[in-house]
């Protein structure tokens, strides 16, 4: 006995036709050939349903970021005042929204510095270190630069997004964001 | 490359002297992986001498697959039914319970169930089984129709049986006498002609009703 066309369910044991039979007959066949055309029938419908999922997510990004662009202009908020940090000194706060943690730098009497607090790694908050001029994240040993937030070693590849601030009326202002998500 | 359709199996157990050949040339085949897929059924040794060798029957409508919950056992184009295939069987079994012919046996150590697949790496090109390459009394026959038919002219192949309410053709051939009229063989009612610990009337149930005792 040969089995030439895949699409033939295999003899069942009642004998009735192809069409009599119950789904899953079709769906398990016993025949090899049929099994493997079956196989190669999901296997495309999985490629397909991924390439889907992938344009869906895709779009989906480009939403999200139309959304964060038309909200505008980030809002101007103090943050400290000039005095309250010592050179050296640091403090973290939440910005543009509640759980979105910055970390602020004195790093000379004249010069602030702040950076969003997830490292661009995995998000584990980063720790300033003014004494060796850099931010470390203690997670993987990822070090920023505390002058640029550039990357300098370890895992992380991507700078941490800086903020712009403003010193007026003795009070650190947030004013924006240079590049990046915070 | 398929096992050509012209060459088939022929199991004649009336000329099987039970030397156990087969069985270990069985477990030298490749696909067997060293074990041995063929079993020497010995029947009533108080009575009689006579064995019957045991291959899969590769029916039309394999009852092990049919019962296969994980779609582990396949058969391929030419009619040969395949061993569990490795990543599907979840060695539960079934198929062992299942066959009629008690042909499938698990691999406890390997997690699945293996079975006579006929030599597939063997036949698929060209060359005999294993045991049917070994066998001296060639109980265990592999060829075409004509060669059997020349070989064996007392003899005659069926491939029809039933268990109960089963009924089963498969691609191997089983040799019964020329002149019994048997069609297809009914096991269940020569087993049940059998009386308990007696084996009176002939040498065992099975081979009378092979010779057409009674049954059709």
């Amino acid at each position: 006995m040969r089995i030439d066309n895949p699409d033939s369910v295999s003899r069942s044991p009642d004998g009735r036709p192809d069409a009599d039979q119950p789904l899953w007959r079709e769906q398990f066949p016993i025949d090899w050939p049929t099994d493997e055309f079956r196989s190669r029938r999901d296997f495309t419908k999985l490629l397909g349903l991924t390439s889907l999922a992938f344009v869906a997510g895709q779009i989906w990004i480009a939403v999200l970021a139309f959304r964060r662009r038309a909200t505008g202009a980030l809002p101007t908020r103090r943050i400290a005042s000039v005095d309250e940090l010592a050179v050296g000194g640091s403090k973290v706060f939440d910005y543009p929204r509640a759980g979105a943690t910055c970390v602020l730098t004195r790093v000379a009497a004249e010069r602030f510095v702040a950076y969003g607090q997830k490292c661009t790694h995995l998000s584990c908050p980063v720790i300033p270190k003014p004494e060796q001029n850099c931010l470390r994240c203690p997670c993987h040993e990822g070090v920023f630069d505390l002058a640029t937030g550039q990357p300098l070693s370890g895992p992380p590849r991507r700078p941490l997004p800086r903020l712009r601030l403003e010193v007026r009326d003795a009070g650190v202002f947030a004013v924006g964001v240079e590049e990046g998500i915070l | 490359m398929p096992v050509p359709e012209s060459q088939e199996f022929f199991v004649d157990p009336g000329r099987c002297i039970g030397c156990n050949a087969c069985v270990q040339a069985c477990s030298e085949c490749d696909t067997h992986k060293g074990y041995s897929m063929i079993q020497l059924d010995i029947l009533d040794r108080a009575s009689s001498p006579q064995t019957i060798p045991v291959v899969c029957m590769h029916c039309d409508s394999p009852t092990c697959a049919e019962v296969c919950p994980a779609d582990a056992i396949k058969r391929t184009a030419d009619g040969v039914v395949q061993s569990a295939r490795k990543p599907r069987c979840i060695a539960c079994n079934n198929c062992v319970l299942a066959c009629p012919f008690g042909v499938p046996k698990m691999n406890t150590g390997m997690h699945l169930m293996m079975k006579c697949d006929m030599c597939y790496d063997r036949t698929s090109v060209g060359k005999k089984p294993m045991c049917a390459s070994v066998c001296p009394s060639q109980a265990l026959f592999y060829g075409t129709r004509e060669q059997i038919e020349k070989l064996r002219p007392s003899s005659r192949p069926i491939h029809s049986f039933r268990f109960g309410q089963q009924e089963i053709t498969t691609k191997v051939n089983l040799m019964v006498p020329r002149r019994s009229a048997l069609v297809a063989l009914d096991v269940g009612a020569a087993l049940r002609l059998a009386p308990a610990g007696d084996s009176a009337g002939g040498v065992d149930p099975l081979l009378d009703a092979m010779d057409g005792g009674g049954l059709q």
